[in-house]
């Protein structure tokens, strides 16, 4: 009944999906962060809303349209059908999209800060210099924001980690499949198994402060460095 | 124009609430200053140049048509071989100085093998090469301002543009960089667009000055012919103006510590400066260190007495100051006089007088004249 090997799997997975998930928030993440921090149109705050929303909804809310979207009436059930399956809801590629969505402001608004903080000029120099756009983007904008990129992945993969009421909702209980970290938490305290609650309530603890110091510490370390 | 061929501009517009309307042909040789006050639009007319900014027009340097929106040209930045040199050096500050100056060097063709353009004399010839480990934040104003023109450089353009690049730098910096800048104009081939709105570094750098006010181009002209100009005194700050004159090192006077020069037959004396015999040099003359007499003065500390004759007058109305432009043979002074003076000595154009010269200085060997022969950067 305590067996503590039953704690890993949800851990594994959660940190599969936290892996997988901040791969993608940086693919999607960063155009748009792009765009944002350098378009000049007045679409742009609204763009801005909509990725943000997330963290003014509450989950449930937002696991409802998905799970509506995911399900067999909604384009997630379509692309479901090419893989040969009927819904992407319950599934470990419907939370990974939920928690892509869920976590999109935490990787956007970082490194869309970076993006504005290092402006226009390195990038005009870079022009005089000789490097097409797409060169100068990722020989100066990205390594001068960096430290924007750093925030984002460790917000979006700690987000992630603590992610509970979008996946209760689109992917239920599946161990292996969508059975996560704050499920099991949840499921052990419904079942009474309180040393494994403990277990990992207290990991997840440590694991909260030691990721929100390090990227404290990053940040303060990169301000101080200063700019020329 | 022959030679290196010109730079043509001609472009109009607006940026904002900004409009510029600009036409003019300069040499594709030595440095050309953009020189006018504050808000001139100096500064755009370099961004449209780099093709950073926008306007209508037709812009061709040399031979090559880098914007001609008749025949719908217009190069990208990238596409244009530009060095710019801005008024914050704006080093990459992730980037050692090393890399900061391979940046462009790297991405622009190589088949324009100018050795001139090639790392270590350009790393000599700033006197960067103790800075090539160090990141830019580690470096002194002067200095990141040195790699930037290094960098700018590297990049083997055709056009360097500077935007006030001295003037983000205390007064110190400054006179640290100007050698370097006035080394570049005689080392190099390569012309330069300097904005500048001190007529100082006007007169000690350019060749040539296109003189510009609330985003039109005034007048432009070799710098000898425009810095007699009275009527740029208020562009230019009552204290400022002044003219350049070339003379030539005739002597040493070691026992009194001066130099004797010629000036086109006038003798002139300046406090030692190292220079050999024969040897041509740019003098500054600022209208404010200028007397004028009506007669020679015999009992007078003044060593420079230049007798001449008054070419124009132009009241500097509301003040209580006039400027006098005196021929001298050699060249032009201008001095600059109280009203009540001018009308005491009954100066009228055309009065033989004689102008005392307080002061001059030396800026630097005269364009065209042979290299100096020294190793390293002056």
């Amino acid at each position: 009944m305590t067996d503590a090997s039953s704690i890993w799997p949800p851990v594994l997975l959660t940190l599969q999906l936290a892996a997988a998930s901040t791969a993608l928030l940086l693919l999607v993440g960063t155009p748009v962060a792009w765009w944002l921090a350098r378009t000049g149109t007045r679409w742009k705050e609204a763009v801005a809303a909509v990725v943000a929303l997330p963290l003014v909804l509450p989950p449930t809310v937002l696991g409802f349209y998905l799970l509506l979207a995911l399900g067999p009436g909604g384009p997630g059930g379509w692309l479901a059908g090419l893989g040969g399956s009927r819904s992407l809801a319950f599934s470990f590629e419907g939370i990974l999209l939920g928690s892509v969505i869920y976590s999109m402001p935490f990787v956007v608004q970082p490194i869309r800060n970076a993006f504005e903080a290092v402006g226009d000029r390195p990038l005009e120099v870079a022009a005089t210099l000789g490097a097409t756009p797409w060169d100068a983007f990722w020989t100066v904008a990205v390594p001068l924001a960096r430290p924007g990129f750093v925030s984002g992945a460790v917000l979006g993969f700690a987000h992630t980690i603590g992610e509970f009421g979008v996946v209760l909702m689109i992917g239920g209980n599946i161990p292996g499949e969508t059975k996560v970290l704050s499920i099991a938490v949840y499921e052990y305290v419904e079942t009474l198994q309180w040393p494994l609650a403990h277990l990992l309530a207290g990991g997840m603890l440590v694991f909260s402060f030691a990721v929100i110091l390090a990227t404290m510490v990053h940040q303060g370390r990169a301000g101080g460095r200063g700019s020329a | 124009m022959s030679g290196g061929g010109a730079i043509c501009a001609r472009l109009a517009g607006s940026l904002g609430s900004f409009s510029l309307d600009v036409d003019f042909e300069v040499p594709a040789r030595g440095i050309t200053a953009l020189f006018g006050p504050s808000g001139c639009g100096k500064t755009t007319l370099l961004r449209c140049i780099a093709g950073l900014s926008r306007l209508a027009g037709r812009l061709a340097v040399g031979e090559q048509v880098w914007q001609d929106d008749s025949a719908r040209i217009c190069r990208k930045p990238h596409e244009r071989p530009v060095g710019y040199v801005f008024q914050e050096a704006s080093l990459f500050s992730h980037l050692s100085v090393r890399r900061n100056l391979l940046y462009g060097a790297r991405r622009r063709s190589r088949s324009r093998r100018d050795e001139e353009l090639a790392f270590d004399p350009v790393v000599a010839l700033l006197e960067i090469g103790s800075l090539l480990g160090r990141l830019p934040a580690a470096l002194s104003g002067g200095e990141r301002q040195r790699v930037a023109i290094g960098r700018a450089l590297l990049s083997r353009p055709r056009l360097l543009l500077m935007d006030e690049p001295l003037s983000g730098l205390d007064q110190g910096a400054k006179e640290g960089i100007l050698p370097y800048l006035e080394t570049l104009h005689e080392r190099l081939s390569i012309p330069i667009l300097y904005v500048s709105h001190d007529l100082r570094e006007v007169a000690r750098l350019a060749d040539t000055v296109i003189v510009m006010a609330a985003g039109k181009r005034v007048i432009d002209g070799p710098v000898e012919e425009i810095l007699e100009r009275l009527d740029l005194g208020l562009a230019a700050g009552p204290f400022e103006t002044g003219v350049v004159l070339r003379a030539r090192v005739s002597g040493q006077d070691s026992r009194f510590r001066i130099t004797r020069l010629d000036l086109g037959g006038q003798p002139v004396v300046i406090p030692a400066a190292d220079l050999p015999v024969g040897e041509e040099v740019r003098l500054r003359v600022r209208s404010r260190d200028v007397a004028i007499a009506t007669a020679r003065p015999d009992s007078i500390s003044v060593r420079n007495v230049l007798p001449g004759r008054v070419l124009e007058i132009v009241e500097d109305a509301g003040t209580a100051f006039a400027e006098v432009l005196v021929d001298i043979g050699a060249g032009r002074v201008r001095a600059r006089i109280t009203r009540d003076a001018s009308a005491d000595l009954g100066l009228t154009v055309g009065k033989e007088v004689f102008a005392l010269v307080k002061s001059i200085s030396l800026d630097r060997p005269a364009l065209g004249a042979p290299r100096p022969s020294r190793g390293g950067p002056l």
